[in-house]
């Protein structure tokens, strides 16, 4: 069965879209072999989360005339707390709308070779650097429908790629601001970090829609070649009205890291996935995933990462809040491929129930193909501890403020690793916001 | 008048269906220090926990009074702010919550709305406390109680009694775990609060932490009952003689109430 394969999207459409953007020839192709695709693959499966009645066929994908961002001081108050002001040396790119509208970097990146530029430019000025990368090594066009549409649709994103033996210690943050209710956004994110170098880069997500519909079909593709380290930072802040798939997957060599501190923060239907591929001996990756879900929205997070690599460490931490009548499934996959020996894939995956309504399910898995490897896991799914809350309790503290206390403690594990502080407290304030 | 006074009435309290304390009177005065001395399993942490108000405990019968108001009809958080502070015998490990945090949220549960304590007022309070306890700074930077140590643990709580300053501290075995060295710093952290507006209940197994806090008055507690009160010689007669005598003095068989089929 299934509901409505005709796309919303046609391929004069595309094909003008890509035009007018200039784009490499390579791209248009791909953008129509996508649109070719999506018309014949089946939507993604996740599984325990039933997908098919999401919207995922109504939205705008025209793009707005977008006016440029002179001073962050005219940026409107929900978007100006994401931003640290008094910082006028940052790495910092803000898309509205899908389109640049704000770009700051400092002397360090250009010194040292970085690229750090929206997806249009980068394809313009980098392009045979981006074709190297996109949709390569991580992520297939043909994986799903989605992948394959987003391929075809893909109109906007950021490209970071960082050179050789080059270290950058200021963070790079991006903020992917939808002020149109209905325009949908398909973001690309491409972060390449080379031999022996290390980044921070921190995104965040933002819409206002709650009753207007459109859909998010983000994809991430990370590489980190050997002994490279990525720190991966983001919040996914879409109102209601969106659709959310985000697909964010990380490729490590030999000796590299990738660590992921994701906030699932949406509030409409969202399938978030995040694959880790530790490719080469000695890689590890932290994968750390908080959310809080509310109303009736449903949500499925899979974190999965699969090792190839001798002695490759994984952890994978998923936390999530539930109240109201939100469902969330949380997928936490460990698979050690044959070969990996000496692995180690521990995951830990916890609900916390607030209301008897909601639904949360935690599911481990570890597959496992390989004798000598080390592996575990361990699964929750309960209520606020009442013996914590009395402990608190016993020294004044309201039973309100107990649980408030005990809510952000266990959200802790991501909210701690955004290393931009200003995003911190931002993720702060949306939890504050949203378990009161 | 100084001080307050925790007045605790014929107090039968059940755990899970089980008659575990049958009918404890005890009244503690602001300037007392008062130990409670028993076996194992007699009920003494019950009581401690039935005085706060731990949502596992029943109270069949009697009463607790905190300068005159029954403190059963408080909420737990209430019983705090009516002065009462119990340092449990084994706290709560609360994770992502730092006990920095923790202790601001405790110090100005204890003020008013609009009067929070100044947080540097407040770094400089804490951190005296902590040289006081001879504490690891970077323990207020730890998740309460998470990863440490029983003696952490222990001098986490004295930390907080030093902190919140109630009237009527309640010491659930503050002293067990600890090495002599560690029991000398949290007896000085007790001692540290001795005054005419604080009264102390100190719960122990043995008489060891007595020698550094010197009580007032020590209590037997035995089948859920206390069964003899005296000065501090009491405590040493206990701890030259063990608890065999008090039972033949009392015609007591088993010193723990009944096991559980
Ligand atoms: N959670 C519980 N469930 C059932 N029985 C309990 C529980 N806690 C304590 N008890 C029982 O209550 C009695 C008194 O325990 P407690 O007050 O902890 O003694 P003490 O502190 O004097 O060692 C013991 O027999 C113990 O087994
Ligand atoms: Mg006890």
């Amino acid at each position: 069965m299934t509901v409505d394969t005709k796309l919303p999207y046609e391929k004069d459409y595309v094909n003008e879209f890509s035009n007018n953007r200039n784009e490499p020839d390579w791209m248009k192709s791909l953008r129509l072999r996508g649109l070719e695709l999506a018309e014949t693959l089946e939507m993604p499966k996740p599984d325990k989360t039933n997908i098919t009645k999401w919207n995922f066929s109504e939205f705008k994908h025209e793009l707005p005339q977008v006016e440029q961002i002179q001073s962050l001081d005219e940026l409107p108050e929900e978007i100006k707390v994401f931003v640290d002001l008094e910082n006028t040396k940052q790495n910092l790119l803000i898309q509205k709308n899908q389109t640049i509208a704000y770009r700051s970097t400092t002397s360090e990146l250009e010194e040292k070779g970085v690229i750090f530029t929206d997806l249009q430019t980068a394809l313009e000025k980098h392009g045979d650097l981006v074709q190297r990368y996109f949709m390569k090594d991580a992520v297939s066009i043909d994986e799903h429908r989605l992948t394959a549409l987003h391929t075809a649709l893909v109109n906007g994103g950021a490209f970071v790629y960082v050179p050789k033996n080059v270290v950058i210690e200021d963070p790079i943050q991006t903020i992917y601001w939808q002020e149109d209710a209905t325009l949908a956004s398909f973001n690309h994110v491409i972060v390449v970090a080379e031999e022996n170098s290390s980044l921070t880069y921190v995104e965040n997500y933002i819409s206002a829609n709650q009753e207007e519909e459109t859909v998010a079909n983000i994809i991430t593709e990370v590489i980190a070649h050997d002994n490279a380290k990525v720190s991966y930072g983001a919040v996914d802040n879409f109102a209601a009205g969106t659709t959310v798939y985000s697909n964010r997957r990380g490729v490590a060599y030999r000796d590299a890291t990738i660590d992921w501190a994701l906030g699932g923060m949406n509030d409409g239907n969202s399938v978030a996935e995040n694959i880790t591929h530790l490719m080469g001996d000695n890689s590890n990756s932290n994968a750390k995933t908080v959310t809080v879900g509310r109303g009736k929205q449903s949500q499925n997070f899979t974190t999965q990462i699969r090792h190839f690599g001798k002695n490759s460490e994984a952890y994978i931490l998923q936390h999530g809040v539930m109240k109201e009548r939100a469902s969330s499934v949380f997928n936490g996959i460990g698979k050690i491929e044959h070969g990996a020996s000496k692995s180690n894939a521990e995951q830990e995956s916890r609900v916390l129930m607030l209301s008897k309504d909601a639904r949360g399910d935690a599911n481990p898995i570890l597959l496992i193909d390989e004798d000598d490897v080390e592996a575990g896991h361990a699964a929750s799914v309960g209520r606020v501890d009442p013996i914590q809350l009395y402990y608190l309790m016993s020294r004044g503290i309201s039973e309100k403020e107990a649980e408030r206390l005990i809510i952000h403690g266990f959200l802790a594990p991501v909210v701690n690793e955004m290393p931009i502080e200003t995003v911190k407290n931002q993720l702060t304030q949306v939890i504050e916001g949203k378990v009161n | 008048m100084a001080g307050s006074t925790l007045e605790i009435k014929n107090l039968h309290v059940e755990i899970e269906g089980e008659e575990i304390l049958k009918g404890v009177n005890l009244t503690i005065k602001g300037g007392e220090f008062h130990a409670i001395m028993g076996p194992n399993g007699t009920g003494k942490s019950t009581l401690a926990s039935a005085i706060m108000g731990h949502p596992k405990y029943e109270i069949t019968e009697g009463s607790i009074l905190m300068d005159g108001e029954d403190v059963l009809e408080m909420e737990v958080d209430e019983r705090a702010k009516a002065g009462l502070f119990l340092a449990m015998q084994y706290p709560s490990e609360i994770s992502g919550v730092t006990t920095s945090d923790f202790l601001r949220s405790s110090i100005n549960a204890h003020r008013e709305e609009g009067d929070e304590i100044p947080l540097m007022k407040f770094i400089k309070e804490m951190d005296a406390a902590m040289d006081y306890l001879e504490m690891d700074k970077n323990m207020a930077q730890r998740y309460l109680n998470e990863g440490f140590s029983g003696g952490e643990k222990k001098r986490n709580e004295i930390l907080q009694l030093m902190m919140i300053k109630p009237e009527i501290g309640i010491l659930d075995e503050i002293d067990s775990g600890l090495d002599i060295d560690a029991l000398k710093v949290v007896a000085k952290g007790i001692n540290k609060l001795r005054s005419e507006n604080f009264g102390c209940l100190i719960i122990t197994h043995y008489q060891r932490l007595l020698n550094y806090v010197t009580p007032d008055h020590v209590h037997i507690m035995m089948q859920g009952k206390v069964v003899k009160s005296g000065g501090p010689e009491l405590a040493q007669r206990l701890e030259a003689e063990g608890y065999e005598w008090v039972k033949d003095e009392l015609g007591i068989e088993d010193e723990t109430v009944e096991q559980k089929a």
